[in-house]
């Protein structure tokens, strides 16, 4: 038994020790947005966030996890009430199947995180790992630049707010 | 061409130089200029020796240093962080106003040789003419042909960013009145024809010894000590002699193979600087690359009688009581899907038991590995490790290696792993923010021109 | 598992209205085979399908759901076929609920597949939205006692001339549409359109984006437990030895199944069937044999393996005759469809009857099949179609479907989730035929081409289930099924020959067929099947031919084109790509172009590529790509558009880069670093798609026009800026090196 803090929660979590994130997430907590791809690290699927960081929740067992905060898309927002890199998504229309979207949102909220502004250039090279099939890539970095933008207007907003 | 360091312990020698010869006498650091030329038609050089001029430049790893993450090639620019400041490579592109366009091949040759720029200015030693003085008139015309027919690049070398009084390039006179020994290469007649011509590329224009040959306190490569480890880019470069610290011994088929394909069965998968290395390597001529794998495996000595695969693999034994707990746990569950997962080379994880990197005398190439990991080379088959730099901290990292170290190894147990960690997990972020994206990244679009 | 996917049929049943009363599962089952009669042919898949009921129905309360059974995978026409109902039927897009294939709910309309879900379930839909409309206003006409012309339709109520709203809800009564639909319909006029031609947000992206349940992957049905099934380690191993004590004594695990080759085990949870799987994989031995061919010698592979041989198209003009001849050779490796989720389905068996889940792009003959391979009959085995990964294909959703059933079965009561591992995919899904075309033509004294042969050596491209000797478990079981005979689809779709008859206008052509039974690996249909490389095949050699006549590569097409729709797509897609004759490209770029109508009957698609190449390193990348595309009438623009892109960035990364791997034993491109594929440092700076919308015309299917077109104009644009023509895939940087270097 050991307590996994998902999404700004405790959870006690009864599975060995070397099991990998993707199945506590998808098997114990029955959250969805985590995918299986690879199980090798190779293809981004499964890609959550770590105290802040993308990380690969496949290659990733329970037993490096013990007081980490971990984030999935899941605990961003909602249908009702997204947060920006989800408003951004369905606003570029940023999916044809949709599997790799994703990992590929919690990689990019990962770089918004530590870089509010990225380039052109730095974001395609942050979704490097991660890997798209139906070849909706165009729309996903509109979709992280949209994003940008957002997280932007949110922060100016709520400065404007707490400045009054 | 001013080189770029591949080590801070160069600059700060060069430090000491400046201290020592401060004085140096105006003949000793005055160089002529060279005249500026037009610069050649492509068409006038001789395709031929274009052709070997390019596989020259891939010996020489020409493009490693001379051209930036995301850049174009031979443009130069790549940034290297040093605690002295930032060195910047030049740009070897037949560009007239911030290339070598308007070099002649007199000035070319004379810069491989004596590490001068066409208008007579000294060149940080970081650019290895100490080892291009081996390199013959014939191949640095083809390489000067090579050159000259890239497509110029127009792109202004950065300034580099060093204290004061790197900053002055007479100093660099000084370092070369100590260590430049402007020795020419000579066959060992005793030898091959093969083994000489091996000799003379890894002396030579390979420059081998720039990494895997340790430096002594002013910078120069210790002749003593050829070949027994130095380092490159925050990495280990093992010991080449008979001291290596391969399990299994290296030979002329293995180095051949592995120099080649960029693996070994035996040895696993070149990564860091290396694999840049051998991936310049898989376009070159077999002849060279048989060549030095015979020159070096004689370099290295007779194998021992213990390292062979089996013996190596039959050491292995289940993790001791003593073993780190918190690593084996780790080990198991983060590493053992590949590298215990019977796929083979080179994608599935070599046997560490095999692995070098557990056996070297430190762990900063197995730390350096499992923070960065194997990224894929884009469109190509290739080995893919994820990293683990941002799901491990550095406690849970020295647990892994302390396990690695006493479970695949006989060695004894490192000491000072996590300091290790840390800095390798620092000059990892460094490294990383230095690149602006991955090779071949796209321009930007605005600047291209409609048809 | 929540409603859109399943449409549960006692919930139906109690929110319902009379109409839902009509329909009966007898009657659905009835018009699986094609109705009798020599009526008039009806429009879409209404030929089938006739029964209005089967298409849409209407609750007393006024909520709507249309049927198709079609399966959505990805390409987003679950939004368009609501659009068509809800713009034909006067409600707003929010009203309708759309059910994707079910054999118990959804009329048969068999795969999923060749671009046809617009053309036959969009045409049905949209046919049987305007005949309903149609019924419910003759319906109130009645009532009200108005003559029909003077009523209207708005927001689901008839509306008369005085103000008096009759809503479909009011109007529906029992079996008012469990009538044929009418070979003809009153369709609004296009100019009217609110919902249909608009780029609507596709309804299946919030849920994706959210994390809500999404894909079969996603399922989790009440004490459901996980299997894994451990594959022999190549085609035709035998299963030797397999003692699978040790792994039945692991945690979670609650039963090993064997039944000759096939192999699985079945635990508690995910993780503990994945530890077992790897227990099972460690106990099995087997023995293998060395069946493979030369992966590096397809091109003697193929044609020198026995083939049957048609003259598939012929034209003669005896008075042309050309002056300048050009022959050359093409080929295509086997490639992966390469999803990125592995096939996953779940099923149940419970009461002697299956249900299974799954994202099989055929229900009713995937059905078929596992009904077969059980032994059990068709109507007590139920396939429900949920998404999944894109799977551009038939991958491995069949079979892992098969593997899930078969596993299932064993385990009587409790819901089985199988989910295939990534080495599993990529080995044992059938792959994109290998391909080899040889084309020779001449130029006549007008710079025209006078004589075309055109030859392709190919499999089938369709292995696809209906026998149970499609699927690997009924491969694998010891009283095993044989693979069914291949054999060539039918022009003029066709398979390997798929696009092989140009559609430019020769003289003298002829067109040859060579149809390879022998199927050294294991294939099945790829987007766009044979169009692919025939496109890529032709298309290449325009521009060869082009050169050769000296011609600018889009004049001499249209030279050749009297398609006019083919023409406007071709200059559109020069128009906007600011193509120039005699253009010159900045240093190591190149321009290239390309163009196909799919299948030679379904849409136009024209793209111009800019591609750059690095000749120290070999390596090429697309830079931008401007296509103009005419589908018809057009219902989702946005869909459309996010089609043919990514038409274009996935056929860039199998032309760039894809090819399977394989020993004489073994296929050993089993992952991402032996089976490499785009990544985003390949991705072009721009891509820009110029639809040419075509009201009241037909839909013409779109989603696989785009993979010949763009691969034809990746290659061509390499070959401009490098002056090599390499005419092996993939294109790879290697190829290019050498090319250059030569």
């Amino acid at each position: 038994m050991m307590t996994l803090k998902v999404n700004g929660q405790d959870n006690q979590i009864d599975a060995d020790p070397d099991t990998p994130l993707l199945y506590v997430l998808r098997d114990d907590l029955k959250l969805n947005a985590a995918k299986f791809g690879c199980g090798l690290g190779q293809c981004g699927s499964c890609t959550v966030i770590v105290d802040g960081k993308a990380v690969l929740s496949c290659v990733t067992p329970l037993v490096l996890l013990k007081g980490k905060q971990v984030t999935t898309l899941e605990g961003l927002g909602t249908v009702s009430a997204p947060a920006p890199i989800q408003r951004a998504f369905m606003e570029e229309q940023a999916a044809q199947c949709g599997y790799c979207i994703a990992g590929m949102m919690m990689r990019a909220q990962a770089l918004l995180l530590r870089n509010p502004k990225p380039t052109d250039a730095e974001i395609r090279a942050e979704l490097q790992p991660n890997l798209c099939r139906c070849g909706t890539h165009m729309r996903i970095l509109r979709a992280v630049h949209r994003a940008a933008r957002l997280m932007d207007t949110a922060d100016a907003s709520a400065n404007a707010r707490s400045g009054q | 061409m001013a080189g770029m360091a591949r080590s801070p312990r160069i600059i700060a020698s060069i430090v000491a130089v400046a201290l020592i010869v401060g004085a140096a006498a105006f003949a000793v650091v005055w160089r002529p200029a060279i005249a500026a030329i037009e610069r050649p038609s492509p068409a006038s050089f001789d395709p031929a020796v274009i052709k070997r001029g390019r596989e020259l430049a891939a010996l020489g790893n020409c493009n490693s240093c001379h051209t930036r993450q995301g850049g174009q090639d031979f443009a130069g620019g790549l940034p290297v962080p040093t605690p002295f400041g930032v060195i910047y490579s030049s740009n070897i592109t037949p560009d007239p106003e911030t290339g070598i366009g308007q070099w002649s091949e007199a000035a070319f040759a004379r810069a491989m040789m004596t590490g001068v720029d066409r208008e007579g200015r000294h060149l940080y030693p970081t650019f290895p003419y100490d080892h291009f003085t081996n390199v013959t008139d014939e191949d640095d015309r083809a390489l000067y042909a090579f050159l000259m027919t890239r497509p110029p690049v127009h792109a202004p070398a950065r300034p580099n960013e060093l204290m004061f009084p790197l900053d002055q390039r007479p100093v660099i006179a000084g370092w070369k009145l100590l260590f430049l020994r402007g020795e020419t290469f000579r066959p060992d007649p005793a030898k091959s024809a093969e083994w000489n011509h091996g000799a003379y590329l890894v002396d030579g224009l390979a420059h081998c010894g720039s990494c895997h040959t340790p430096r002594n306190a002013l910078g120069a490569e210790r002749a003593s000590a050829q070949f027994a480890g130095g380092e490159a880019d925050n990495w280990r470069a093992y010991a080449l002699n008979d001291r290596a610290h391969a399990p299994v011994s290296w030979n002329a088929e293995s180095l051949y193979a592995y120099l080649r394909n960029g693996w070994h069965p035996d040895h696993g998968t070149a990564r860091g600087p290396m694999a840049e290395v051998v991936s310049n390597l898989s376009t070159v001529s077999d002849r060279d690359v048989r060549a030095i794998a015979i020159y070096m495996a004689d370099i290295s000595g007779a194998p021992k009688p213990e390292s062979d695969r089996g013996a190596v693999l039959a050491q292995v034994e289940p993790a001791s009581a003593q073993a780190d707990a918190a690593g084996a746990a780790i080990y198991a569950a983060a590493c053992a899907s590949c590298h215990e997962s019977g796929r083979p080379l080179p994608y599935g994880g070599v046997n560490l038991a095999l692995s070098t990197a557990v056996t070297s005398p430190d762990p900063r190439n197995l730390a350096n590995t499992v923070l960065s990991g194997v990224a894929a080379v884009a469109g190509e088959r290739s080995p893919i490790m994820p990293g683990f730099a941002d799901s491990m901290t550095d406690a849970q990292v020295t647990s892994l290696l302390n396990y690695l170290r006493a479970r695949f190894s006989k060695e004894q147990p490192w000491t000072g792993v996590e300091k290790t960690v840390a800095d390798a997990r620092r000059s990892q972020t460094a490294l990383l923010q230095s690149s602006v994206g991955p090779r071949n990244a796209p321009a930007d679009p605005s600047q291209r021109d409609q048809p | 598992m929540n409603a859109p996917v399943i449409l549960d049929r006692r919930r139906v049943l109690q929110g319902g209205g009379a109409l839902i009363v009509s329909f009966s599962l007898g009657r659905a089952l009835a018009q699986e085979g094609s109705p009798a009669g020599a009526a008039p042919k009806r429009p879409g898949s209404l030929a089938v399908a006739p029964y209005l009921d089967s298409w849409l129905r209407i609750d007393a309360d006024g909520r709507i759901t249309a049927f198709t059974g079609k399966a959505e995978l990805g390409q987003g026409f679950k939004t368009a076929f609501q659009q068509i109902a809800a713009e034909q039927l006067d409600v707003p897009f929010e009203a309708i609920h759309v059910v994707t294939a079910d054999t118990q709910l959804t009329a048969n309309e068999g795969y999923t597949a060749g671009s046809h879900s617009m053309q036959d379930s969009g045409t049905a839909i949209l046919n049987a939205a305007a005949q309903v409309r149609e019924l419910l206003i003759a319906q109130a006409a009645g009532r009200l006692g108005l003559a029909a012309e003077n009523l209207r339709t708005e927001n689901g109520a008839v509306i008369a001339p005085d103000g008096r709203r009759l809503t479909y809800g009011e109007l529906v009564a029992a079996d008012l549409l469990h009538v044929q639909a009418q070979p003809q319909s009153k369709l609004k006029d296009p100019a009217s359109f609110k919902i249909m031609g608009h780029a609507v947000p596709r309804v299946d992206i919030p849920a994706k984006v959210t994390g809500g349940e999404a894909y079969v992957q996603d399922m989790r049905l009440s004490g459901m437990v996980h299997a894994r099934v451990v594959r022999p380690p190549s085609y035709g191993a035998q299963l030797v030895e397999c003692d699978s004590a040790a792994v039945e004594r692991l945690p979670g695990v609650l039963k090993v199944v064997r039944d000759g080759n096939f192999l699985a085990v079945i635990a508690n949870k995910e993780f503990q069937a994945i530890k077992a799987m790897n227990a099972l994989a460690a106990a099995a031995k087997w023995k293998e044999s060395q069946n493979l061919p030369k992966q590096d010698d397809l091109l003697n592979v193929l044609t020198g393996l026995p083939s049957q041989d048609s003259i598939i198209f012929e034209r003669s003009d005896p008075s042309v005759s050309g002056q300048k001849t050009l022959e050359a050779t093409y080929t295509r490796p086997y490639q992966s469809h390469g999803s990125i989720g592995p096939s996953c389905a779940v099923a149940h068996f419970v009461d002697d009857a299956m249900t299974v889940w799954t994202h099989t792009q055929g229900v009713y003959p995937d059905r078929q099949a596992i009904a077969e391979m059980l032994r059990m009959s068709p109507a007590s085995v139920r396939l429900i179609h949920v998404e999944g990964s894109g799977c551009y294909g038939h991958n491995g959703a069949d079979d892992v479907a098969a593997d899930a059933a078969l596993i299932a079965r064993a385990l009587p009561g409790r819901p089985v989730r199988v989910q295939w591992m990534r080495e599993q995919e990529h080995a044992w899904e059938p792959f994109g035929p290998a391909m080899v075309t040889k084309l020779k033509a001449s130029i006549d004294g007008g710079g025209r081409i006078a004589d075309w042969n055109f030859a392709v050596w190919s499999n089938t491209h369709s292995m696809r289930p209906g026998n149970a000797g499609t699927l690997l478990a009924a491969q694998h079981m010891a009283q095993a099924f044989a693979v069914p005979p291949p054999k060539p689809l039918p022009l003029p779709e066709g398979g390997g020959d798929r696009n092989a008859i140009p559609l430019y206008t020769f003289a003298n052509a002829r067109v040859v067929h060579h149809f390879i039974a022998a199927m050294p690996l294991r294939i099945s249909a790829m987007r766009g099947l044979g169009a692919y490389h025939n496109v890529f095949s032709i298309e290449s050699f325009m521009d060869e031919l082009a050169g050769l006549a000296g011609a600018d590569p889009v004049e001499f097409r249209l030279r050749h084109l009297e398609d006019p729709r083919g023409r406007d797509v071709v200059e559109k897609a020069a128009q906007e790509f600011g193509w120039k004759q005699d253009r010159k490209p900045p240093p190591g770029r190149g321009y290239g172009f390309a163009f196909a109508r799919y299948k030679n009957l379904a849409a136009y698609c024209a793209i111009a590529s800019e591609v750059e190449v690095n000749s120290e390193t070999g390596r090429a990348r697309l830079l931008r790509a401007v296509a103009a595309v005419d589908s018809g009438q057009v219902v989702n623009p946005d869909g459309l558009t996010n089609q043919i892109e990514g038409a274009i960035m996935q056929s860039m990364s199998w032309t760039l880069y894809e090819s399977v791997s394989f020993d004489d034993t073994r296929i050993t491109s089993i992952d991402w670093q032996t089976y490499p594929i785009l990544r985003f440092d390949a991705v072009p700076d721009r891509i820009d798609v110029h639809i040419i919308n075509r009201p009241g015309q037909p839909f013409l299917g779109s989603g696989e026009t785009g993979q010949g077109p763009a691969a034809a104009s990746i290659a061509n644009a390499i070959a401009h800026a490098t002056g090599k023509r390499l005419r092996d895939l993939p294109l790879t940087r290697k190829r290019i090196k050498d090319a250059i270097d030569a």
